[in-house]
């Protein structure tokens, strides 16, 4: 990650910092677990959940230009599946089927993917020919589409659960290990929170490594092409239909692996956890850390986890220390000033809080004419 | 029959709302290729504040005729000071930025609104006063209250004054020539910052009357009414073909129709399986469909794609 910013660096330095920040990443949960509380581990996990979705998003959004607004859908596809292969909820449907399908998260995470791909490629084939903003309410519109379902769809056969969604979901269990309970390794405890950090820890470094490469090959270069002018990537041989049905699919998949792994986390799953507010949240660590910079996005993914929460706990005290009494309810101030945050970081930084630097350059240049192909849409 | 009698006339009044809502995103759309994505909360005020003022007076003995008139009174004002600010804090400084970040402020701004307003207000539903007597009108049928003739009739007045606003006012045709060609609007002497606050201005106004005749309609307020409402009003934008007034208000009456129709009649087309809990799917779908088979709406002009 250090490296991406094209300077060159003294391989050794380069080393040591990527070890440095390995064993950073590694003793993290126990730092914050002794420091802050094991309620914190758990909003860390949830942070390399949202860096997963972001990143995913980054592929649609950033990287190809295509403004998806419902890309929490892929998410709850994938939470779902999960919670219906790998829990007892199926039996009561299906009593041929008790009790219930307990299947490996071998099995189910890629099956995830491809379900959400295919989702992907759903959504992506009839809305394409489409231009910005019509896009981005049509995928709004098929998120809600399936939270709707995902609501409604405990009758006439009791699938999703309804309101109330599907609970005794199996922890994520790999090679024996269930990572619900604690485990002993040489004599240290690891509470199931921690196990949980480091899955998705590797999966987050997963899911980064393949958006580098990605970028970096011939798929990334064309959707960054299809971003700045379409017409243009058309022109040079590009398969504009493909190649963007491409970046959808990818980008739910990596939603719908993200999906699976909040589903065994949380061994519970309901049509709340898949609101449009999740897709905006996932937006706007895409945009407020730097549309299409895999480092922003991920900073991004960060902040927007865990400022929310940090205003959660800290805002009530704050208020009464600073007035006597909680003026404002903290659940509202961390909306309030997500809300200002939005408004404000768009305002004073477009590009996003920390952009690449030919992102930087170019709106540093975008006195006459706007360079990215969005803005050009419109004169 | 009855029934269908019943849905058409329930359609057509959700309609009227929807137009009077649509025609908001479809005017800056017009002008700014913009979609507004607070107009939603601008109605969602609008109601609330019309709801105080309704509440405040309804013991006053006034008829209840007069008192919706105050109220409207008194959240038009509101309405356009909010739109107005909206535009110059969250829009105008964006003008040249990528299409993104004005969405991305408009989403800001959404949800700013909402927690204003529930700090203000509260977060429980509120109940909206009947200022109509409720004793239905017989309609062939089917049933209309005062309230419901009320809410079609004023919507089809509003909308008439827009028209002649746009049509035959000096600063219509500014409006219009804004919407054409911004820069040469311009350099025939159009000040276009001005119209485009207007148009702002205008659109609000527009949301502040729906926003009382969505709460008096359902007799409910409550902070987060806009969302959905602004977004099937963008649907019914769309439908009609965005940009185009008269296409707001034909896609406006049309979803509602759907909507109404759909609702009503979708558990006896799939023998009960899917049931009126779906209602809202239905402007989704039709939004879905529309915009794979004429992206550019019923009434909307075939665009070529500027690249």
């Amino acid at each position: 990650m250090t490296t991406l910013e094209g300077k060159r660096r003294d391989p050794r330095v380069a080393l040591a910092g990527t070890l440095l920040l390995a064993v950073a990443l590694a003793l993290a949960p126990f730092a914050v677990g002794a420091g802050a509380g094991i309620a914190w581990v758990r909003v860390i996990d949830f942070a390399l959940l949202y860096i997963m979705l972001a990143l995913g998003l980054n592929i649609v959004v950033g990287f190809a230009g295509l403004l998806d607004l419902g890309y929490i859908a892929f998410y709850a596809v994938g939470a779902y599946l999960y919670a219906l292969l790998s829990s007892p909820h199926l039996a009561g449907a299906f009593p041929s089927l008790a009790p219930g399908l307990h299947w490996p998260i071998w099995a189910i995470l890629p099956l995830g993917a491809l379900v959400a791909g295919a989702f992907g490629v759903i959504l992506g084939a009839p809305t394409l020919r489409l231009r910005g903003d019509y896009l981005a309410i049509v995928t709004l519109g098929f998120g809600e589409i399936i939270r709707i379902f995902m609501n409604n769809l405990n009758r006439p056969v009791n699938l999703t659960n309804g309101p109330q969604g599907i609970t005794q979901i199996d922890p994520i269990g790999i090679g024996g290990v269930s990572f619900g309970r604690t485990l002993d390794v040489f004599g240290i405890g690891l509470p199931s929170v921690y196990l949980y950090y480091y899955l998705f820890l590797g999966a987050t470094l997963l899911v980064v490594f393949v958006s580098i490469r990605l970028e970096d090959s011939r798929i990334g270069r064309a959707w960054v092409a299809i971003r700045e002018d379409e017409i243009a990537a058309k022109a040079c041989g590009i398969n504009t239909r493909n190649i963007k049905l491409l970046a959808f699919a990818m980008g739910a998949s990596f939603g719908g692996v993200a999906g699976g792994l909040f589903a065994g986390f949380q061994q519970f799953v309901s049509p709340e956890s898949f609101t449009l507010m999740e897709s905006v949240m996932v937006l706007c660590m895409v945009v407020l850390g730097g549309m299409g910079h895999i480092p922003g996005v991920i900073f991004g993914g960060i902040l927007l986890t865990l400022l929310p929460e940090a205003l959660r706990y800290g805002a009530g005290p704050v208020q009464t220390a600073l007035f006597g009494k909680v003026l404002v309810p903290p659940e509202s101030l961390r909306m309030l000033l997500f809300g200002l945050a939005l408004i404000l970081v768009m305002l004073y930084r477009p590009a996003g809080l920390w952009p690449s630097a030919i992102r930087r350059r170019e709106f540093a240049g975008a006195g006459n004419s706007p360079e990215n192909g969005a803005g050009s849409e419109r004169e | 029959m009855d029934t269908f009698i019943q849905q058409i006339v329930n359609g057509l009044v959700l309609g009227s709302i929807y137009a009077l809502v649509a025609l908001g995103y479809t005017m800056v759309y017009g002008i700014l290729g913009l979609i507004n994505f607070a107009h939603g909360e601008v109605v969602m005020v609008g109601a609330l504040t019309a709801l105080s003022i309704v509440k405040a007076l309804s013991g006053s003995g006034l008829p209840g005729p007069v008192i919706a008139l105050l109220g409207l009174m008194g959240a038009i004002p509101v309405c356009m000071a909010l739109g107005f600010t909206i535009e110059r804090v969250a829009y105008r400084p964006l003008r040249n930025a990528p299409r993104l970040a004005p969405l991305i402020t408009a989403i800001g701004v959404s949800i700013v609104l909402q927690q204003v307003m529930m700090l203000g207000w509260g977060s429980t539903y509120l109940s909206f006063p009947a200022l109509f007597s409720e004793t239905p009108h017989s309609l062939m049928g089917a049933h209309i209250n005062d309230l419901q003739i009320m809410i079609v009739c004023v919507a089809g007045a509003t909308m008439a004054g827009l028209i002649l606003l746009v049509q035959k006012t000096r600063i219509g045709r500014a409006m219009r020539a804004a919407a054409e060609n911004p820069a040469m609007a311009s350099l025939m002497g159009v000040n276009v910052d001005r119209i485009i606050s207007f148009t702002f201005v205008v659109g609000s106004a527009l949301a502040a009357v729906a926003g009382l005749m969505v709460s008096a309609n359902y007799s409910i307020a409550h902070y987060s009414m806009g969302f959905m409402l602004g977004l099937k009003a963008f649907t019914a934008a769309v439908l009609g073909g965005i940009g185009n007034l008269a296409g707001a208000m034909l896609g406006g009456v049309l979803l509602g129709l759907i909507e109404s129709l759909g609702s009503g009649y979708i558990s006896d087309l799939t023998g009960g399986v899917l049931g009126s809990n779906y209602r809202d799917v239905f402007a989704f779908f039709v939004l879905i469909l529309v915009l794979v088979l004429r992206p550019s709406g019923l009434m909307g002009e075939q665009v070529s794609e500027r690249a």
